[in-house]
């Protein structure tokens, strides 16, 4: 997914969706409210549980995001292979048992360099991640909460930077601060391609939160308690933010995979993570001009990058199947 | 027909004036928690002519029974482990879904309980109405339209001609009813099955949307069947009352017979929770309990958990229904006791 | 309806004044000497220079140069590059590539992502159910570079089915797989929204009284069932024709399709700003009316929806 702004694989509850309380849904009419009591009461996210506990899926998907977690934060325990230098007398060798995955155009052992690579990827995708549900969620939360002019302003700021296309607004952004004539270093790229990350997505994590607020905000037990004359720090933090996480945590899943992509295809355009920074995109961009003669350079990078990807977005999709009853 | 139905009046099996029976009719829902009993041998009848009440607490099968008889159950979940639905004698439930789709609308109309989900947001309700005479009767635009405005008129919808064109949602809750009335009355039902069809509204509002469907079914000599769970509302319309519990019918009696002696204890537990007027400032009679787990259906009578006159025989031995009278029924073993004291 | 049109008229203003100011600022202030490396390794000769800052107002404030350069574009003039190209005349020729390919990829994109959607709504938990599940899976997660690339060596080197890169005709065959390529994520999103939404529309009371009514299924699925499922789709059909154009910078650069994202791509490289801000600003424009035009016809799909 290389383009995360579009990503609306969570799909928020329409915000006035009559509670089914009551209205004795013929479908339900058959099971009484007895089978139900009769068992111990579960919360929500206790029954998303057991609901997950349940799926392959989600145990496969966990399992490669802890490897690819552990792969990023101790490369050295699954290869003694050097990364970055290279012998220009392997330059393309194919691979064999002594290096699995071959050697690239410089000689370097493709195994360790894919290794490698995935630290970039899930910091750069963890950490875009994470600022991207904080900036967007509290512009969300304020924006919803707030209403009027406050939300009419940050609605507009919002609309700002999603009118931008987020590949062509990348482009901008990072030549502007990183383009070819600077000399920027490996953690200063980092940061600017986290950062360019963070501006184009903010406004739909904003989008999401704020439609959750403005349907929960309503809700009986909020008005109850605002009655009660808790004060609105109390009200978002004890009220609000409770309710309205569960679709932005499924969210920040899929975003992590969505970043690993977008950072990926950054770096394939030359403007995002740089050589002697390794990474899946730059091994990629590296590989394009040798697909015809040895394809295995293009193939480990992307395979590695699209599991990795994959295991995210299909985490993200677990949960929210298991937090939305009406999937099941 | 087993002997556990209510025979016909001569008691020589199935008269002809028989119209829509239910006959010993079984529903199960399979859910991923198990398999719940929805229905478990439901028997019931309908005659031209004749307003039948199913009552029954939210649960107890009726909504289910009806939507077997329209064949609009849900499958899955829903299945129909055994039993038959009878039209003009012939099983619906053997026909090809082309024959059960032609009786439908024509033969067995239904109205549903809330209006506003049941009629489609996107198209005006004269679109919804003239549809049937345009598919089923194949009558032109024009003709079709002039069908419907008629249709909205019989059901006293002012300016119904200015009404046509409006979309559910701009319609009040009454007023949608009515066109709701009027779409299932379109195309001169044999038999009208109403679904709580005044639940949703207001009281005053419900009255008179009773009054219409009375007077509706009087005029047409239709069969209804009226489902509902307010023992008020069925007292002026219904001529038959077949009370449903757990799946089962546990009482079938006229009307007045009834509410004048109740053969079942449920029913008459269901009689005294009714709040009177003369009795201001007592607590309400309520049912204790609550019904069956359908997953887990006691055995013996269903009832008998809540059953203030339970007897041992009560937990081991499920009363069937059987006759007590003339026309009258019920499902329990101490009925007679029931129908004598005072 | 008037005052709503008018009303998101007036909120649109803001947000295209704001967009492009962001990326005007961007392209021309930011990098500090507006001339650093945009003539070569010589430097720009001082009459180029004298003609540029006076055309674009370089010796002003920003919000001059902003203005001025607002001002001439709504008069149809997007400016001149360094070589002294009418950059109209650049957006002139690639525009109508970008919008062809966009609209290869929105076909495909509504005929399989619709016809899978509505095939596994309609039939959930077969085998067709799983393999759509599992393949809009992959092609949300698969960056669409890596896709590219995939087809474009499976199919065209490995295969030989499809010639590698699209020739300066751009016949409609040989758009089939860039438009693919193109639209693969968003089709995959289409097939599943428009899933869910059969999905759960099938279970709706009204299609249960459609039923009741004694329609036949055709009707019953055709009219009743789809004329609800659809609305979210054809909203996102719609939203996604102009991010398409956006978004087609790396197709575009696969296939070697001489489209617009090649055009501001190239542009960047080689700093023409006038050219990376005239392009940005047509594509902001179209995705904005875009946007607009969608919300309009949800409120024409959908009679619930009132105008505020």
């Amino acid at each position: 997914m290389s383009d995360p702004s579009t990503a609306s694989i969570v799909s928020t509850p329409p915000a006035h969706m009559p509670t089914e309380a009551g209205s004795g849904a013929p479908v339900d009419a058959g099971l009484p409210e007895s089978a139900q009591k009769e068992q111990k009461p579960r919360s929500l996210l206790g029954d998303a549980w057991q609901d997950l506990r349940r799926k392959p899926l989600f145990w496969i998907s966990a399992a490669f995001i802890v490897l690819f977690v552990v792969m990023a934060a101790v490369p050295f325990v699954f290869t003694s292979g050097d990364a970055v230098n290279g012998d220009l007398a392997r330059s393309r060798v194919e691979p064999s048992s002594s290096a699995w995955f071959g050697y690239d155009v410089q000689g370097r052992d493709v195994f360790a360099r894919t290794i490698y690579g995935a630290r970039a990827s899930i910091v750069v995708a963890l950490l875009s991640t994470i600022l991207t549900l904080l900036i967007g969620g509290a512009m969300g939360i304020i924006a919803g909460y707030r209403g009027g002019w406050v939300d009419a302003l940050l609605s507009r700021i919002a609309d700002i930077f999603f009118g931008l296309p987020f590949v062509l607004g990348s482009i901008v952004i990072l030549t502007t601060f990183n383009g070819s004539g600077t000399d920027n270093g490996e953690w200063t790229i980092m940061g600017l391609v986290i950062l360019s990350l963070t501006v184009l997505t903010w406004p739909v994590v904003m989008r999401l939160m704020r439609s959750s607020v403005l349907a929960t905000k309503e809700a009986d037990y909020i008005i109850a308690a605002r009655a009660m004359g808790a004060s609105t720090g109390r009200i978002i933090l004890k009220h609000l933010l409770p309710n309205c996480l569960a679709p932005l945590l499924v969210y920040g899943t899929i975003m992590v995979g969505s970043f690993i992509g977008a950072e990926a295809t950054l770096s394939f355009l030359g403007i995002g993570l740089k050589t002697p920074v390794v990474s899946w995109g730059i091994m990629i961009s590296e590989a394009q001009n040798y697909i015809r003669v040895s394809p295995f350079l293009l193939f480990f990078p992307a395979a590695f990058l699209v599991t990795a990807v994959l295991s995210f977005v299909m985490l993200g999709e677990a949960v929210r199947e298991a937090l939305d009853p009406k999937l099941r | 027909m087993s002997e556990q139905s209510v025979p016909g009046a001569d008691g020589s099996g199935r008269p002809a004036g028989r119209l829509l029976e239910v006959d010993d009719l079984r529903v199960e829902f399979r859910t991923r928690d198990g398999v719940a009993k929805v229905i478990n041998g439901v028997t019931y009848h309908v005659n031209a002519g004749e307003t039948l009440a199913v009552l029954g607490e939210s649960g107890s099968g009726k909504s289910v029974t009806a939507q077997t008889i329209m064949g609009i159950l849900d499958t899955p979940p829903g299945f129909v482990t055994g039993g038959q639905v009878r039209f003009h004698g012939k099983d619906m439930l053997k026909m090809s879904a082309e024959q059960r789709r032609r009786i439908r609308g024509e033969g067995i109309a239904m109205i549903f309980q809330d209006s506003l989900s049941a009629l489609n947001p996107v198209f005006t309700v004269g679109f919804q109405i003239a549809e049937q005479f345009r598919i089923r009767r194949g009558m032109s635009r024009a003709d079709a339209k002039k069908r419907s405005i008629e249709m909205l008129d019989q059901v006293k919808i002012p300016n119904a001609k200015g009404r046509y064109s409006n979309y559910p949602h701009q319609f009040s809750g009454g007023m949608r009813q009515r066109a709701m009335i009027a779409m299932s009355l379109a195309l001169d039902p044999e038999v009208l099955i109403a679904d709580e069809p005044t639940t949703a509204l207001d009281v005053t509002v419900q009255a008179q949307i009773m009054d219409l469907l009375g007077e509706l079914q009087r005029e047409r000599r239709m069969g209804m069947i009226l489902i509902t769970h307010d023992l008020g509302v069925v007292a002026d319309v219904a001529d038959r009352i077949a009370v449903m519990y757990a799946g089962r019918i546990v009482e079938e009696a006229d009307v007045y017979e009834l509410y004048a002696k109740p053969a079942h204890p449920y029913t008459l537990g269901l009689l005294n929770s009714i709040p009177r007027m003369d009795e201001k400032g007592q607590e309400l009679r309520t049912i204790k309990g609550l019904p069956p787990n359908l997953m887990n259906i006691p055995p013996g009578c269903p009832f008998n958990p809540r059953c203030p006159m339970a007897q041992p025989v009560c937990r081991e031995k499920v009363p069937p229904l059987l006759q007590i009278g003339s026309g009258r029924a019920s499902a329990c073993h101490f009925a007679e006791e029931l129908v004598s004291r005072d | 309806m008037g005052r709503y049109l008018l009303r998101r008229l007036l909120q649109l203003v803001p947000v295209f004044i704001g967009t492009t100011f962001l990326i005007y600022w961007l392209v021309w202030k930011v990098p500090g000497d507006p001339f650093a490396g945009k003539c070569g390794d010589r430097g720009c000769p001082d009459n180029f220079r004298a003609m540029m800052t006076e055309k674009y107002h370089l010796d002003q404030s920003i919000w001059v140069q902003y203005a001025s350069y607002m001002k001439n574009l709504f008069q149809g003039d997007f400016g001149i590059t360094y070589s002294g190209r009418e950059i109209s005349d650049i957006i002139m020729t690639s525009y109508p590539n970008t919008l062809k390919l966009a609209v290869v990829a929105l076909t495909i994109e509504a005929v399989i992502g619709l016809g899978a959607g509505v095939l596994t709504g309609l039939r959930r938990n077969g085998f067709l159910d799983n393999l759509v599940l599992i393949s809009t899976l992959f092609l949300i997660a698969l960056p669409v570079f890596v896709i590219g690339f995939l087809l474009q060596w499976l199919l065209g080197v490995k295969w030989g089915i499809i010639h590698p890169t699209v020739s300066g005709e751009m016949r409609m065959s040989e758009l089939i797989v860039p438009g693919f390529v193109l639209g693969s994520a968003s089709m995959a999103y289409i097939a599943r929204v428009a899933r869910t939404s059969i999905a759960e529309n099938r279970r709706a009371d009204y299609v249960r009284t459609a039923i009741a009514k004694g329609l036949p299924m055709r009707r019953v699925v055709g009219v009743h069932l789809l004329r609800n499922s659809l609305i979210p789709v054809v909203t996102l059909l719609g939203t996604d024709l102009g991010a398409l154009m956006g978004g087609a910078i790396i197709t575009e650069g696969i296939f070697g399709i001489n489209g617009i994202g090649r055009q501001v791509l190239r542009s960047i490289v080689t700093k023409e700003s006038a050219t990376v801000v005239g392009i940005v600003v047509v594509l902001v424009l179209v995705y904005l009316v875009m946007n607009l035009l969608v919300d309009l016809l949800y409120a024409a799909l959908d009679p619930r929806i009132r105008y505020e």
